[in-house]
């Protein structure tokens, strides 16, 4: 038996929305399988791993909070990749916004007033806006790879928040500890749901989603994104002005990024500290990807990356698991999903007839190698 | 010239190929003699080249039979059809831009044969100058010609015993003396026994080179001829089917119209390490005339284009001025709300959206036609918008949801001019027009074109086909090496000498 992939010649609609699903499935096996390796009953294992923390309302609350700035980076990202921006530096902007928002907090610690949190998500909306600016003008102005600046800066937006932490922005009643002293009422989102953690930051997702979607299927900017990272010739050739819309996704996704950021110091957290994000920022690229690059795909899509947070932080607790169960099935989701998605492009076919030397795969079609340029 | 000519090289016999949705092929037959050169003729879509890539072995017909030399034989692959001596030269070369001729000719050959770098080299130095065709077997193919590469294309074929050598509109890419002594080339090869196939749409060509022709229309043999002994007209009708309209005489336009659009002294030199430099390219197009600009590709069309679209950013004052106004520096969307219009030379990743709607490539550039209302695309319009252009310019696709990629090379085409026509240019500027559209499309096409020239529009043509320039345009010049030759009016001047143009022969640099 041989089993060969075939290109389909045209992109199938149905495994494109299949291929997330196929991807689930694949990552709970292979799960199940990981965990019965570890000496754990597969089922008992996923049970506290997925179903667990979606058992009571307070854990749905818990889970919608997690969801909350996963979803915005994402929507965030997604924008950038659809114009052909490799945007990875949600991390970096999220915790601009997060530090940013964090120091408008600060320095606004005695004033009260309705006006007081809005600033501060402003402040961290700029934030990341700010950090996002930076690959958005090296990338426009000496043509640099985006990848590689937005990796780097999220490293050095980690430590500049270390700094801020360990240093300037440290608690001086706070008997040494790295962190800042506790936001006041005025600085923390209000409570949507009395004896949860579920805050006004969570719902922010919702509006992005809205706005994303309005954007990129109404208006002519989004259509201009579009053709950008559909065909950049065409995109040249229409007119549009690729350095605004490089400047317009990055910065917007950076706003998107940093208001998660500040959302989170301002919501469940209540202060700055170290790890304001478990990695929301790189598991929003995994997010962006599931939910095929659509806001409501990536709605979904931020509620699954955030149970598996949830369900890593379950199997911790009840079965003596690390923490970075989380991670592995980050990983696999994204792996399979990959691999997944060449059935969106090719069909296997299976070939029943022993394998036999062929001279057909020995000879290369002209065709297949014709460079020549204009 | 046909010695042995009641031998069959080459018998296909109700050769059938379908693809989904599309019938390439359907029950072909045809008889190539040993020592003929035999065309195919057929309009784009007609099922040529899925013929011909059965016959060479990259496609599998779905039935039908294929007699080598009397034999019944089947050819799986490429390698197969060369070990028969079949060798194929592509529209498209493929070769290596950055190897050079041995190098590249050796890649086609087997291990054996192309070990030997030097005995190689003097081989195709053997050959090609023995068939006319001379090469250098040590220049890298990016320095060479259009002409010369495909000299490279054919010599490869010819460096192995060749009994059949297949052509797919080899000519499309020369000069019309470039032609010339391709066709004393083949004629050669034929008197020694090889056998020619002759892919090409170009009826004159035929006359003048082939022993007898096959014509397809629509995937079928529409009919066989001894093409000297036919009129242009009655094979065309056998191409296009009674039903079409061929060609037609236009008017030429007044020629006391003011410039419209005028280029001063234009010099860009190139980026990309392959293209062209324009060199004091100066010229005026008039209100309401067609300029056609004839010349081999590479030569600086593009490069021209890029320029004119503003794809290209000039530096400088009063470069590019229409009517009035300084556009040297301006950017393509600021030309287009000046009332200019593009067609580029690729349809498919610059004209259009692959992976994009047609609905959406009619936004593309026609969003200054009032389907933006305050930076919300409007949808009903710009649906109404590629309606039109479908229905005007009938283009064959599955509706306005149909992807761009999904279209055909012509129907894409005509949806692109028609969504520049549909815009009113005041100015148009078009790289073929035409390309790849069968034969009624072309004349509507042309229709337009005058029409829009009637109206006052300039229009600017560049083409590789010089029939076409010279049955549309008012005045006609040629590109070569990115420079301009003189520009005459279309009925003071001659095939001949454009042609001569095309080929560099003008008193060049003088105009400095």
């Amino acid at each position: 038996m041989r089993i060969k992939l075939e290109a389909r010649g045209q992109q199938s609609k149905l495994m494109s929305y299949a291929s997330p699903i196929l991807a689930a499935l694949l990552t709970l096996i292979c799960g199940a399988f990981l965990f019965w390796m570890l000496g754990k009953s597969p089922m008992q294992a996923l049970h506290t791993f997925l179903i667990m923390p979606i058992s009571d309302p307070y854990r749905i609350a818990e889970l919608l909070v997690k969801a909350g700035p996963i979803v915005l980076c994402a929507m965030g990202l997604s924008i950038c990749f659809r114009a052909n921006i490799w945007n990875i530096g949600a991390e970096g902007q999220l915790l601009m916004g997060g530090l940013v928002g964090s120091c408008a907090a600060l320095a606004l610690l005695d004033s009260q007033g309705i006006w007081v949190l809005p600033l501060i998500l402003v402040a961290g909306i700029l934030g990341g806006m700010a950090w996002a600016a930076i690959p958005a003008f090296l990338k426009n102005y000496f043509n640099t790879n985006e990848i590689l600046s937005t990796i780097m800066l999220n490293y050095i937006s980690l430590n500049i928040l270390l700094h801020g932490v360990h240093g300037p922005l440290k608690d001086p009643n706070g008997f040494n500890f790295p962190e800042s002293a506790l936001f006041s009422d005025w600085q923390t989102m209000p409570i949507l749901l009395e004896g949860t953690r579920l805050h006004l930051g969570v719902s922010f997702a919702l509006l992005a989603m809205v706005g994303v979607w309005v954007l990129m299927s109404k208006t002519f900017i989004g259509f201009q994104i579009k053709v950008l990272g559909g065909d950049e010739r065409s995109a040249h050739f229409a007119g549009f002005k690729h350095k605004r819309l490089v400047w317009f996704c990055l910065l917007l996704c950076g706003g998107l990024a940093g208001l998660a950021g500040v959302g989170e110091v301002t919501g469940p957290i209540g202060q700055l500290v170290p790890n304001i994000s478990p990695g929301y920022g790189y598991a929003a690229i995994i997010v962006a990807f599931l939910g095929r690059l659509h806001p409501l795909g990536i709605l979904f899509a931020g509620l699954l990356m955030a149970l598996l947070y949830m369900g890593g932080e379950m199997v911790q607790i009840h079965l003596d698991l690390p923490l970075a169960v989380t991670g592995v099935f980050q990983g696999m989701l994204l792996l399979f999903l990959l691999i997944c998605d060449v059935l969106i492009g090719y069909r296997i076919i299976v070939h029943k007839s022993a394998p036999k030397i062929v001279k057909q795969s020995l000879s290369i079609e002209p065709p297949a190698v014709a460079i020549e340029g204009k | 010239m046909n010695s042995g000519s009641s031998n069959s090289r080459l018998l296909l016999d109700g050769i059938t190929k379908s693809y989904p949705g599309c019938l390439a092929n359907d029950n072909i037959s045809i008889d190539v003699k040993a020592g003929s050169i035999h065309a195919i003729l057929g309009e784009n879509g007609a099922g040529k080249s899925t013929l011909m890539k059965i016959i060479y072995g990259v496609v599998k017909p779905d039935s039908g039979k294929l007699l080598w030399e009397g034999q019944e034989t089947t050819i799986n692959a490429p390698i197969d059809a060369r070990e028969l001596g079949i060798g194929m030269v592509f529209q498209h070369f493929s070769l290596f831009q950055t190897l050079s001729v041995v190098e590249n000719i050796a890649l086609g050959l087997d291990q054996r044969s192309s070990s030997d770098m030097d005995r190689l080299a003097k081989r195709i130095i053997e050959v090609s100058t023995k068939y006319g065709m001379p090469l250098e077997p040590h220049r890298l193919v990016h320095t060479l010609s259009t002409g010369e590469r495909q000299r490279v294309e054919i010599v490869r074929c010819l460096i192995q015993d060749i009994k059949l050598l297949i052509l797919d509109e080899p000519t499309s890419v020369l000069t019309p003396q470039e032609v010339d002594s391709l066709f004393d080339t083949l004629r050669q090869l034929a008197d020694e026994g090889s056998s020619i196939l002759f892919i090409s749409h170009k009826l004159k060509e035929i006359q003048s080179l082939c022993d007898s022709a096959t014509v397809l229309r629509a995937g079928r043999v529409s009919g066989s001829c001894v093409p000297s002994d036919e009129s242009t007209t009655s094979m065309a009708r056998m191409m296009v089917g009674d039903e079409t309209q061929i060609g037609s005489e236009y008017p030429n336009a007044k020629n006391d119209m003011p410039d419209f659009l005028s280029i001063n002294q234009l010099n860009v030199a190139t980026t990309d390490i392959f293209g062209v430099d324009l060199k004091n390219i100066s010229f005026a197009a008039k209100q309401g005339e067609i300029l056609g600009i004839a010349g081999v590709a590479g030569n600086g069309q593009s490069e021209l284009l890029s320029v004119l679209s503003g794809e290209t950013q000039l530096e400088g004052f009063n470069i590019i001025t229409f009517p009035d106004a300084d556009l040297t520096q301006s950017n393509p969307m600021q030309r287009r709300a000046c009332g200019m219009g593009f067609v580029p030379e690729d349809r498919l990743g610059h004209g259009a959206v692959p992976d994009m709607s047609l609905r959406d490539n009619a936004l593309l550039t026609g969003f200054l036609q009032g389907l933006i209302s305050r930076g919300f695309v409007n949808q009903s319009a710009t649906e109404n918008f590629s309606k039109t252009i479908i229905d005007q310019f009938d283009v064959k696709c599955g509706g306005n949801n149909s992807l761009a990629k999904s279209l055909s090379g012509g129907n894409l085409q005509k949806f692109i001019i028609g969504r520049e026509i549909l815009q009113t240019p005041r100015c148009l500027i078009a790289a073929h027009p035409t390309w790849g559209v069968d034969v009624g499309a072309a004349t509507s096409i042309h229709k337009a074109l005058i029409a829009l020239r009637d109206q006052g529009a300039s229009i600017l043509i560049i083409s590789e086909d010089i029939d076409e320039l010279f049955t549309i345009s008012d005045r006609i010049c040629a590109l070569f090496d990115g420079q301009l030759s003189p520009i005459k009016p279309t009925n003071a001047t001659s095939i001949e000498e454009v042609g001569s143009w095309m080929a560099g022969v003008f008193g060049r640099q003088q105009a400095a």
